[in-house]
């Protein structure tokens, strides 16, 4: 039955719309993946040498310190980045397969995952070290399959939190409150961790707590999806009560004003788009960990340019990129409808700038670092409604994934609004204002800097009549294909 | 009102729609019926400029819809649930499309009167977003849905299916009244030869992608098609 399963995922994978307009998206994603892999590898063999050198403590006794926090990044790094696993089940519903073995694929799905044999590039080539290295084998073995056990528990943990609000709540607030303590010197859980890290290879017996704790987890999610495997429960959704709300304000801005209703409609009543929203309110504080030099690497004008396009563009950068993929699901309608293509997109074009600004302006508490680094956001924000804005719109007419805004809540459904696809994307977005901030930085001033990105964005959005036109054609170009596309729901 | 012109539609070097020439007078009322594949759906895609034309162009009102966009204002269309917008609740959906069509709510809500039978008081004011309503109930928002500032072509693609009988009903009485009205060219399509000869007053059947028949209802003409039909 699995072979089946896995002959479905790749036929769904094969002859996916995505897969044959994104080649190069998905080279572009490999080549990030062998990267990261590299790096893990070079990491799992060097590391132990590494700290040997530099601390002269054994080296497992530092990693078992450390491993809390390389567990929890884990965690918070899946919950951003890794997407659920989807499967078609409703037509599965009625075929002589067991309830079971569809629970069993979806979530066995996952366990292939890039976010899970990652670390075995990490771990594979530590325990060798480790094992040349003259420690006890039967140890190593048993730390290396406990380790696994607990990135495998994230990752169940993980499908948990994204299934239930309560759990992701509950994890997040342990974590924020651990990682507080220990900041503020009231409690530091290290100490009491790494006894329990190291005690999985010093002992013949703790390996059973995270071998029982990914089992019991399995067993929960599972538990959960087989009591959600009905259409009236999990693959149904939930129905919300409605209220019916005019926004009557907008009125005033006529058909532009319908629009930005709708949109406003579409954000706060999808729980995809509130992702998003919340998302974006995350990325004006971005910024925090540059100018507060928490971060070596951060410092100097390029990176805190990089900061300040995302501050005051967190929200056009996620929210923008899948424009027109928003309306994917009553594209037709939009297409057929008494609008005009221009005015579509330049509703779509003031929700930015609307949402830009209101970041700009959220984002003044930056004052408290200095008025040159505010003055340096507002050019980022001037930069991003100039120019971004339509780089944004532009790169969203080649986007042509669909988003599900309806079936969201589902159990096994793709939530995920944040993806590392739609990251790598923006990059471009940022590079322009890093380099312009930075000539101005050294050869005038940190205002000159601002001021030459300042002046680029104006530029910019004095060519929004000509940007837009442009845009315009490269949509209807795209629109038979796009409508297409939009067709094929995930 | 509607005139299509060598209009050919190739899938991978498969016709499926091929017409050399239809023209759909202002006022009429238009049946379109055939089987499944017969390119019915095609058809009101192209007419609605949602598929490219592989050769030949479709002009509403002297306005040839894949070069401009001057056809929108006049065209009203319900194709697939995916003319619906499933975050929004009935009301807003109608009064989105009354602003985009220039209605004001007050005419709007008058239109919903009207029409308050043919809801059977299922769809106004039950605090549910589109996507929640069921399917014969989502059918009714976007036919009633077309109606919105009066529009002289209205497309319904399939409008009885998923319909219960009642509603069959009350829809073929309002299908009915639109074609009495002579600003008004309805087209309809369907797989029900009685639905279908009941409200329109000039029958296309297609088959493959053709046009095979295309009369003027009568007495005969169920016969006639029920005839072409049968196997």
């Amino acid at each position: 039955m699995f072979k089946k399963f896995l002959w479905l995922e790749w036929k769904s994978f094969t002859r996916s719309s995505a897969f044959a307009t994104n080649v190069a998206l998905k080279v572009l994603m490999i080549l990030v993946a062998l990267y990261f892999s590299a790096m893990f590898l070079l990491l799992g063999v060097g590391s132990f040498y590494i700290i040997r050198e530099s601390t002269s403590v054994d080296p497992l006794i530092i990693i078992s310190q450390f491993a809390i926090y390389y567990l929890v990044f884990d965690l918070l790094f899946r919950y951003f980045m890794q997407k659920m696993p989807v499967i078609n089940i409703r037509p599965l519903l009625t075929l002589p397969i067991k309830r079971g073995t569809i629970v069993n694929f979806a979530l066995g799905k996952t366990a292939v995952s890039f976010f899970n044999i990652m670390h075995a590039f990490f771990f594979v080539p530590f325990s060798i070290v480790l094992l040349i290295e003259g420690y006890d084998p039967l140890g190593v073995v048993l730390w290396h399959i406990s380790m696994m056990a607990l990135i495998y528990s994230n990752n169940f943990i993980n499908i948990l939190a994204d299934d239930k609000d309560a759990i992701f709540y509950t994890v997040a607030t342990i974590i924020v409150g651990l990682g507080a303590t220990q900041y503020y010197g009231v409690f530091d859980i290290t100490p009491y961790t790494q006894v329990f890290f190291h005690g999985l290879y010093a002992t013949y017996y703790l390996w059973v707590i995270p071998v029982a704790l990914v089992a019991g987890i399995y067993y929960g999610c599972y538990k959960l999806f087989s009591k959600e495997l009905y259409l009236d429960t999990g693959l149904k959704g939930k129905h919300e009560v409605a209220q019916t709300q005019d926004f009557k304000w907008l009125n005033q801005f006529g058909t532009m004003g319908t629009f930005l209703k709708n949109d406003i409609k579409l954000i706060l009543r999808n729980k995809r788009s509130k992702t998003t929203l919340l998302m974006s309110g995350l990325f004006i504080f971005y910024g925090l960990l540059f100018f507060t030099n928490a971060i070596e690497i951060y410092q100097g004008p390029f990176w805190s340019m990089f900061a300040g396009i995302f501050v005051t563009g967190g929200f056009m950068m996620t929210f923008g990129q899948f424009v027109p993929s928003w309306d994917s699901a009553y594209y037709p309608l939009m297409m057929s409808q008494n609008i005009q293509y221009r005015e579509y997109i330049a509703s779509k074009w003031w929700l930015m700038v609307i949402g830009t600004t209101a970041s700009a302006l959220i984002a003044s508490f930056y004052l408290y670092f200095g008025l040159d680094t505010y003055l340096m956001l507002l050019a980022g924000a001037v930069y991003n409604i100039g120019v971004n804005s339509h780089l944004v719109l532009l790169g969203g007419a080649f986007i042509k994934t669909p988003i599900d805004l309806t079936t969201s809540k589902q159990a096994f459904g793709d939530k995920k609004a944040f993806n590392l696809k739609t990251f790598l994307i923006s990059l471009p977005k940022m590079l322009v204002p890093m380099a312009l901030y930075g000539i101005g930085f050294y050869i005038f001033s940190p205002t000159a800097g601002a001021l030459f990105v300042a002046v680029a964005g104006v530029l910019g959005f004095a060519f929004r009549n000509k940007a837009f036109a442009q845009i315009e054609k490269i949509y209807k170009r795209e629109k038979y294909d796009t409508l297409a596309a939009y067709k094929q729901k995930n | 009102m509607i005139q299509i012109n060598n209009l050919k539609k190739v899938y991978n070097g498969v016709t499926v729609l091929n017409i050399d020439h239809l023209e759909i007078k202002k006022g009429e009322s238009f049946g379109l019926v055939g089987n499944n594949g017969a390119g019915k759906t095609t058809l009101f895609s192209l007419l609605l400029d949602l598929i490219e034309p592989t050769t030949g162009a479709v002009k509403l009102n002297n306005v040839q819809v894949n070069e401009s966009e001057a056809w929108k204002p006049f065209t009203a269309a319900f194709v697939d649930e995916s003319f619906l917008i499933g975050y929004l609740t009935p009301e807003e959906y109608f009064y989105f499309i009354g602003e985009l069509r220039g209605q004001n709510r007050a005419s709007v809500d008058e239109l919903l009167i009207k029409h308050k039978d043919f809801f059977n008081g299922e769809i106004l004011n039950k605090k549910k977003y589109l996507r929640d309503l069921s399917k014969g109930n989502q059918k009714k928002v976007g036919i009633i849905a077309t109606l919105i500032g009066n529009p002289e072509i209205i497309i319904l693609d399939e409008p009885f299916a998923n319909l219960d009988p009642t509603t069959q009903f009350r829809l073929k009485k309002i299908i009915k009244d639109l074609a009495d009205d002579k600003d008004v060219t309805i087209l309809v399509s369907s797989h029900d030869l009685a639905h279908t000869t009941e409200v329109s007053d000039r029958i296309v059947a297609m088959h493959k992608g053709q046009v095979v028949k295309d009369i003027y209802t009568s007495e005969e003409t169920l016969k006639e098609l029920e005839e072409f039909f049968a196997v």
